[in-house]
Order: structure tokens, then sequence, then C-alpha cells
């Protein structure tokens, strides 16, 4: 079995994003930059599979500018054994990043498509379900835990109550939370390898998907700041405080 | 503009995340309701009661009964005919299935709205809610998910709409829902709790996090959130995690015990009316957020709280 990984290169989330000042946006100039955390659960989930011996090979894709190619290192770094950028420089939204999925899929024939949830700048959350749907394939959203077995892949969903448990026939779309793994460190030796291995370049063009923008970002803003309130002596004066919020 | 807006239900009775997520909607048109279930008449009839609404439309089959995205993204589509817009609460269940109707659609979703500014036009959280994008939609039909703290919550009672039954493909045999663990709880749920307690890494483990958060949330009646942290070291399971990729909340007062504030939990719960921190570093970032604040020892602090309260 192959396993697809679709990676975004993002603001790394130790960075607190800046929002320019005329408001077009988040200062992303001279920001670092790294693979969406998400993703990397994915990559590493993809790479535990094929240790197990489930999966053969696993591909590695990214949408973005030139420099995505970094992300994609990153991604065969780890562990992944080759790769696809789709290069743009424009920002794709979900909707089409789906499609081109949907025609690099078609092309390579994963049994599992493997991606994060949501990517940490724009917080969507919706690329793995819009390329489910669009392939007529099954989905298991907000992975805890992933089994395969034969033909089926077995996912622990963490869902709002608690845990949820959903069997689905592959091929099949699976996106990552937080719990699943822990992301391995690349290796130097890992870094230098991935190096020589395959990286191919394309366009959105190639693949006959139309990346014009549905919705237009019309302003960007600093979120209202909440102003720090006062600080207690001790418990007794907390007490008080909060008796005089009628709440005890 | 013709909304229908997809109930949170557990077949027996409308969650609350619906209530929000019906105001969302009215502010951009007429509303209708979808309950996709098994057995779910309850439910529909608790979604004709919503104040404002027009009527309820009850799809009742057993391949809907664990609302599987597969099968229930073809329904609503099927049903999108009459309608311009498909709003969800943020849930998990809403964030499941919308971007799966959407795909299906050919629209681009707004996930999370915070404000409907006009027509086709909102405002949501970017960058773990370190940024408000205002965004504006050019497709034919809308999918939205609301965020349910950013809108108040509709009259459960007071509305008398129809109950209609549709119905569509059914079981699209690609997916199959096996088991579920939720957690049992008398507690509040954390979306909805008037009052919540959270425990940080500083908790140190599962049996003291139980031991000294327990206690002070039981005395106020509370739900008991925790952060990322808390939830990564093993000490509470993953639904009581609070933050951007958690849940989001805006309690009336939310007490952060032990949590030092990184940005993902802020974005979680920096809505609430009321701020509460507890932490033993003094220039720990929830006091910047914090209303009231108090630098100490928690394990000293919360005994000596929770008897004086």
């Amino acid at each position: 079995m192959k396993i697809l990984v679709p990676v975004k290169r993002v603001i790394d989330y130790n960075v607190k994003p800046r929002v320019k000042a005329d408001g077009s946006g988040v200062d992303l100039a001279n920001v670092k930059m790294s693979m969406n955390p998400f993703d990397e659960i994915a990559v590493e989930e993809a790479i535990r599979l094929k240790e197990a011996g489930k999966a053969e090979e696993i591909v590695a894709v990214s949408i973005g500018p030139a420099k995505a190619q970094e992300t994609l290192r990153t991604a065969l770094a780890m562990g992944a054994d080759r790769a696809i950028l789709v290069e743009t420089d424009d920002e794709v939204e979900p909707l089409a990043v789906a499609k081109i999925l949907k025609a690099i899929a078609a092309e390579e024939q994963p049994g599992l498509i493997m991606l994060g949830k949501q990517a940490i700048d724009d917080d969507s959350n919706q690329t793995g379900q819009m390329l489910a749907a669009l392939m007529e394939r099954p989905q298991g959203t907000f992975a805890n835990t992933v089994e395969v077995d034969g033909d089926s892949v077995t996912v622990k969903r963490e869902v709002d109550g608690g845990l949820e448990t959903v069997k689905l026939t592959m091929p099949a779309i699976v996106t990552t939370d937080l719990r699943l793994n822990e992301p391995r460190y690349a290796s130097l030796p890992n870094i230098m390898k991935a190096k020589k291995k395959p990286l191919d370049t394309k366009t959105s063009a190639d693949y006959g998907v139309d990346t014009a923008r549905r919705l237009t970002t019309t302003n960007v803003s600093e979120p209202p700041v909440r102003q720090a309130g006062e600080k207690v002596a001790d418990v007794d004066a907390l007490v008080a405080k909060i008796k005089a919020l009628g709440i005890a | 503009m013709k909304t229908l807006v997809l109930v949170e239900h557990d077949n027996a009775s409308v969650k609350d995340a619906t209530l929000a997520t019906v105001t969302a909607a009215a502010a951009i048109g007429d509303v209708d309701l979808l309950v996709a279930g098994s057995n779910a008449r309850g439910a529909a009839e608790e979604a004709a009661k919503i104040a404002g609404t027009g009527k309820v439309l009850l799809a009742d089959d057993a391949a809907y009964e664990h609302q599987l995205a597969e099968n229930v993204a073809p329904l609503v589509v099927g049903l999108m005919a009459d309608y311009d817009a498909f709003v969800a609460p943020a849930t998990t269940t809403g964030k499941n299935i919308a971007p799966r109707v959407a795909a299906l659609l050919d629209v681009m979703q707004i996930s999370d709205i915070m404000s409907v500014e006009g027509d086709r036009t909102f405002t949501r959280p970017i960058y773990a809610g370190n940024a408000i994008a205002t965004v504006q939609s050019s497709d034919d039909k809308l999918v939205l998910t609301v965020r349910g703290t950013a809108f108040d919550k509709a009259e459960a009672e007071g509305g008398s709409a129809t109950i209609e039954e549709v119905s569509g493909k059914g079981d699209s045999g690609l997916s199959q829902f096996v088991s579920q663990e939720l957690a049992e709880s008398e507690r509040p749920e954390l979306t909805s709790a008037g009052i919540i307690v959270s425990g940080g890494r500083a908790l140190k483990d599962a049996e003291t996090f139980e031991q000294y958060i327990t206690p002070l949330a039981d005395k106020l009646g509370a739900g008991i959130g925790a952060s990322r942290a808390a939830v990564d070291a093993g000490y509470v399971p993953n639904d009581y995690q609070v933050g951007q990729t958690g849940k989001i909340v805006a309690p009336d007062v939310y007490f952060a015990i032990g949590i030092s504030g990184a940005i993902q939990h802020l974005a979680g719960m920096k809505d609430s009316k009321t701020i509460i921190a507890i932490n033993k570093d003094e220039d720990a970032p929830i006091f910047q957020v914090a209303d009231i604040g108090l630098v100490g020892d928690l394990f000293k602090i919360l005994p000596e709280l929770t008897e004086k309260l």
C-alpha cells in the first residue's frame, strides 16, 4: 500500500503572528516557517505504518511556493520516500487544494491519504473532508489512533464528548489530531540522505485545476486586547472577589 | 436568503451548540432546521420549539444514527437545492460534515464565523485567534460553521415549527460506526458551563489533578477543563482540552489553575467574562488576560480556597 501525505508550509508554531498595519494580512517576511504541526503528525503516522509493514511507500505532497521544498525535504528526512511539489505563489484555498490532491491521488492510487486536521495559519479544518468528498471515499477526521487491517482502517476519533471509533473501507482519508503520536526529529544522516530522494515539481495547471479564489479577505485585524486586571495578596482577598461575583 | 441549520443532537434531545448556530443563521436569513438521526423524533420535537425557526426537516434513518459524514453530507446536498446557505455549529460533528457538503456543492466553506458583517461577509479567527479576518464569499451558496461562543443562544422554547420528514440515500457503504467512549459526567458540559475550573501542567499528575481541581469544581458546580499540556501529559482525557485546537469556551467565570497561558490556550478561553488565574510564576502570560490573579503555590492555595468558599 502507498500512503500519500499532503504537508503545508506555515508560520512556525512558536512565532507570534503580527498583523500588518494596513490590515492586508499577517506579516510573514523574515518569519521562521515550518511544517504544519498536524501534518508532521501525519508524516510520523505514515512512517510508523511503513515500519510496521503495513505500507510500502510514502509520498509527500506540498502545494505552495518554491520554498515549500524545504518542508518536503523535512518529510523526506523523517522517512517519506519521495515528494511532489505543486508550485504556486498564490494562496490556494482548501477546496482547490483538495482538487489538486484528488488529481494526484488518481495518478498515485494511495490506499491511505493522511494529513493534518487543520493548518495553523488559516485554521480552516476543511481539506481532508473536502478531498474525501471529491474522491467519494470515507474520512476519519481528528484521529487519535489509526489501525490498518487488510483493506480497512479503523480510526479512533477525538470528538467533543470523548472518543468515537469508525471503520473505513480503503482507500480512505485520515486527518490527524494532536495525540495520535509524537513526531520524530530527523537525524543528520537522514537529512543528508533526504537531499538525494526524488522531488518532482509540478504546477496546478498540470492537474487542470483552477485555483482562483472564491473568498476575498477584505481585512485582517488584531483581536480585541483584554486588559490585565489586578493581583490579590492572599486567598482571603481572592475569596472576597469570588463572592463579589455572586458565584459562591 | 434561506438557511438550513444542522441540528446538533443525540437523537433524543438537542444540544446547546445548535442555539448559537440558529442565532448566526437568523442574521443571514430565514432559518429551517435539519435533524439527521435515527429514532430522532424526540430531538426534532425539541428543535421545533426553538424560537425563530420555520420548519424542521427530519431525516430518520438508521444510516444517520451516528451522523457519519459519508451518509449525512449527500442528504444535505440533496436538500440544498432549496437553500442558499448551510450553517453548522463548529463542533466536531459540524466540522466533520460541513466541508464534505461544501466540496460536493463546489463551495469554499467559511469556518468558525464570529460575526455576520453582511449578506456574504463574515469575520473569523485565523492564526489561533491571533488575527481576525473579514472574509467575503463569491460562491452561489454559502457553507458556514459557527463559533458558538461568539453568538447569543436562541431561545430553546417558544417556537412552534412544523416537522417535515425528508429522506436521502441512506448508507453510503463507505464507513461504519464501531463504538464510542463518551465521558459520563454529572458536570456541566464545557461549552455551555457557567463556571469552568481548568488545570494545567503544574498539577503534576492525574491523581493530584483530581485531588485539587475536583473539590473546587464540585463546590462551584463548575465544569472541568485543562490545558493542552495537561491533556498531553495524560492527567485528563482529550475532551477536557480548552484551546484553539480543543474546545472554545466563554463561561461567566473561568479559573486557570497552574496554566501559564500559551497563545493556544488563550485562544480557547479569552472571551470568558471573568478570568481568575492562580500561578506560582508572577510573570506567567495568563496574568495579562486575568481579571483577578493570585501568585502562589496552588497546592497550598487550592485547599484553602475550596474550604473558604
